[in-house]
């Protein structure tokens, strides 16, 4: 679908998503705003709904945003490609990739 | 609308920042002691001086509750030899491994006489250091009596020390029975437990405000500390800290070779945020510093984690054999109870292995066969070791949710898989920093530091029992010392430096900064070291402070955070440089190799290199191996006070 207005952005950081919200479990309370250690989110200006990713780019996967969420399901970790880990059924040697 | 884009697409603007902005605002704070960094050893300073009945101030950058250069875990409890099911003394274990030279006794000492007590008020304040829930009945080092998990780390082995591969006997331990000086630990548990017994003590704390200067009597250096300047990095606030004792604890820095902007993947292990603030902070006020010239080699960040990135023989493959594609079994050490320990393999051995690969004699990639181990073992080390080890508790959580059953399935290890690639350039930086007594005073009045703040830094405990006796310490100076009036032009010197990245909106910004401090450094202070490599680094870093500097803009607090991060790496590079000038012999406890002086540890050269700037001009002095004196008698006399665990009040 052609979409009516295209803005002209700056190319999107990398990665764009470190983790991924669901706003049907997140009810804003921005707990992961305030463990982050590197400040990647900011609180969404509409109260009640999941922060917003500001830096992204930045992020140093410490995990403290989706281990302390007092809401679990809200949050999720979205590994980048280069960094998901692999591994290998011992019997049948099929190899799985996160 | 998660994403910024996502929210940008919707609303068709940016959103609004979401502090207020009080850029060039001020705010003063009066305090008896204050400590600059929330990491494990702030955190511990804080709770320590708090505990003296004093006013303390804590200043963290991120937020206290997870923040810290030991990221938000912690997996083992290491060189407690004061623990109740240690078979060695706590001052011969801290004579053993302060033999490794270029190391710290004084904080060696401080570790092994105090951590246990440290672990035991962690257990006070909530912190889990016991399997209380019976999860890990059966397992080896499990104590049934007090619950403890002793690890198999350091049993008989101790490989960190280059001569002692094969086991070591202790003459408090004739019968060489294990050792048993490390304790698993829930160390997931510990950051949050911390900020509650500082809180819950009245300690001020001031999240999400980077330190940026000390303040000096006189505003001169050289002079006692009296306070320290500070910007928030949500608002932009300026603050003034107005302090009888300063404790430093903001660590090293991780990321003066390597830095990827993006995807910290590619980083050093280090988290982001660890620049060297306090180090620079001390060097402009004139503290002495030391073993600058330490290198180490690059681990890659998180995501794999470092050590699952090396993959053998440490926390993270605790009794896991690793075995080749085939399922052939690597000769390398599993930091296991079979092993006795051993962490690091030999060059030997890893030679062996390459060359075993050239001939196709073990397979890429390689694999922690997790399904081979006794599954209580397989259990501690999945969910205990690595479920509580800072950084990997995600990645264990990620691996469950993705399907992976470590009963079932091998886990790739990422040894070897690259050969010599970028994790093997040299770096330098985080075995170096501030040089202190035994008091961990700085050698300026008023400075004291803790943790991995000080040269030749160690892990989590050590962090913990130095942060603890920094606080003490420090608070004991307070107590008989009056406050200074600061000199509003050093305050008003720092002021201008602090904002002018945000009176520009183009230019350079943090980014390019940064990836121009790295490139420098690959460049002239890598694998080749020599005299003329040096002075080229310190012309372009000298230009770069010259002609790029003047350009720095900021667009938000958060940017100017990042700036002045990557101000502090500049000034912490020259400082690795200079050291590295000073030091005029290759070291192989230093790993550093000078192709001008190829002698590798002549023994006039084998003494600490001090360095300081004095009047602004860099000074270099030297201390003996060993300027500790005898540790024991040096540690008893000076804490004949000292009253053990804290009874909670």
């Amino acid at each position: 679908m052609t979409q009516k207005k295209i803005s002209a952005v700056p190319n999107v950081a990398t990665p764009s998503a470190p983790v991924i919200f669901n706003p049907d479990i997140c009810d804003g309370c921005n707990t992961c705003v305030e463990v982050c250690q590197i400040d990647v989110f900011m609180p969404n200006p509409e109260k009640g709904k999941p922060p917003i990713i500001l830096h992204p780019d930045e992020c140093w996967y410490g995990g403290c945003c989706v281990n302390d969420c007092p809401r679990p399901g809200a949050i999720k970790f979205n590994w980048p490609l280069q960094q998901r880990g692999y591994w290998k059924n011992k019997a049948t040697g099929e190899v799985h990739q996160i | 609308m998660s994403t910024w884009h996502s929210y940008f697409k919707e609303k068709g603007q940016a959103p609004d920042w979401p502090y207020p902005i009080r850029f060039e605002q001020e705010q003063e704070i009066d305090t008896d002691v204050l400590v600059i960094g929330g990491g494990i050893a702030g955190c511990w300073a804080a709770i320590s001086a708090a505990r003296q009945g004093l006013n303390v101030a804590l200043v963290e950058k991120g937020d206290t509750v997870r923040s810290g250069a030991g990221g938000p875990g912690c997996d083992h409890w290491c060189n407690a030899p004061a623990n109740p099911l240690s078979n060695v003394d706590p001052d011969e274990w801290a004579q053993h491994m302060a033999d490794r030279p270029y190391c710290n006794g004084i904080g060696i000492q401080i570790q092994c006489r105090e951590n246990f007590d440290t672990l035991l008020e962690l257990e006070q304040m909530g912190g889990k250091i016991r399997d209380t829930k019976d999860e890990y009945v059966g397992a080896e080092g499990r104590d049934d009596k007090t619950k403890f998990m002793i690890s198999p780390r350091y049993t008989k082995v101790h490989s960190y020390v280059p001569w002692a591969i094969k086991p070591t006997t202790f003459k408090s331990n004739p019968d060489q029975k294990l050792n048993n000086v490390v304790i698993r630990v829930w160390g997931s548990t510990f950051k949050p437990v911390l900020k509650k017994e500082c809180k819950r003590l009245g300690v001020k704390i001031f999240d999400r405000v980077m330190a940026t200067s000390l303040l000096t009597e006189k505003g001169v250096q050289g002079g006692r500390v009296i306070g320290a300047t500070g910007v928030n990095n949500r608002t932009g606030e300026f603050m003034i800290f107005k302090s009888k004792a300063t404790i430093l604890s903001t660590a090293g820095a991780g990321s003066i070779w390597l830095i990827s902007t993006e995807l910290g993947g590619y980083c050093n292990m280090m988290s982001r945020t660890i620049t060297g603030d306090g180090t620079v902070m001390a060097w402009k006020a004139g503290a002495d510093l030391t073993t600058m010239e330490s290198s180490g080699v690059l681990r890659i960040a998180t995501g794999h984690k470092h050590k699952w990135y090396t993959g053998a023989g440490d926390a993270s493959y605790e009794n896991v054999p690793l075995v080749d594609a085939n399922g052939k079994r690597l000769p390398l050490p599993i930091q296991g109870w079979v092993d006795a320990g051993a962490m690091v393999a030999s060059p030997e051995v890893d030679n062996k292995i390459r060359e075993g690969i050239l001939k196709g004699e073990y397979a890429l990639p390689f694999y922690g066969d997790f399904p081979a181990m006794p599954e209580v073992e397989r259990k501690a080390t999945w969910n205990l070791m690595l479920g509580e080890e800072s950084t990997t508790k995600i990645i264990i959580k990620t691996f469950n949710e993705a399907g992976y059953n470590p009963g079932r399935d091998l886990l790739q290890s990422y040894k070897f898989i690259e050969g010599n690639s970028l994790p093997q350039w040299g770096e330098a930086g985080y075995g170096g920093g501030i040089l202190v007594d035994w008091d961990l005073k700085t050698t300026l009045d008023g400075l004291y530091a803790a943790g991995t703040q000080m040269f030749a830094p160690e892990d989590h405990s050590y962090a913990a029992a130095t942060g603890r006796y920094a606080g003490r310490k420090a608070a004991a100076y307070a107590r008989q010392i009056g406050k200074s009036k600061i000199s509003r032009e050093q305050v008003d010197r720092e002021k201008a430096r602090v904002y002018a990245p945000i009176k520009r909106t183009s230019g350079v910004e943090w980014k390019e900064l940064h990836a121009g401090i790295a490139r420098v450094m690959q460049y002239y202070v890598s694998e080749f070291k020599t005299g003329s490599l040096f002075n080229m680094a310190l012309d372009v870093l000298k230009r770069i402070e010259g002609e790029s500097v003047p350009l720095l803009f900021a667009l938000d607090p958060h940017k100017l955070l990042r700036s002045l991060e990557d101000l502090s790496l500049l000034t912490y590079a020259q400082i690795i440089i200079q050291a590295m000038k000073a030091r005029k012999a290759s070291s192989a406890p230093l790993n550093f190799r000078r192709i001008d002086y190829p002698a590798l540890d002549p023994p006039e050269w084998n003494k600490f290199i001090t360095i300081k700037q004095e009047n602004g001009k860099v000074k270099t002095g030297e201390l003996p191996l060993t300027f500790w004196g005898n540790m024991k008698n040096q540690y008893e006399a000076r804490n004949k006070d000292y009253t053990g665990v804290y009874k909670r009040k």
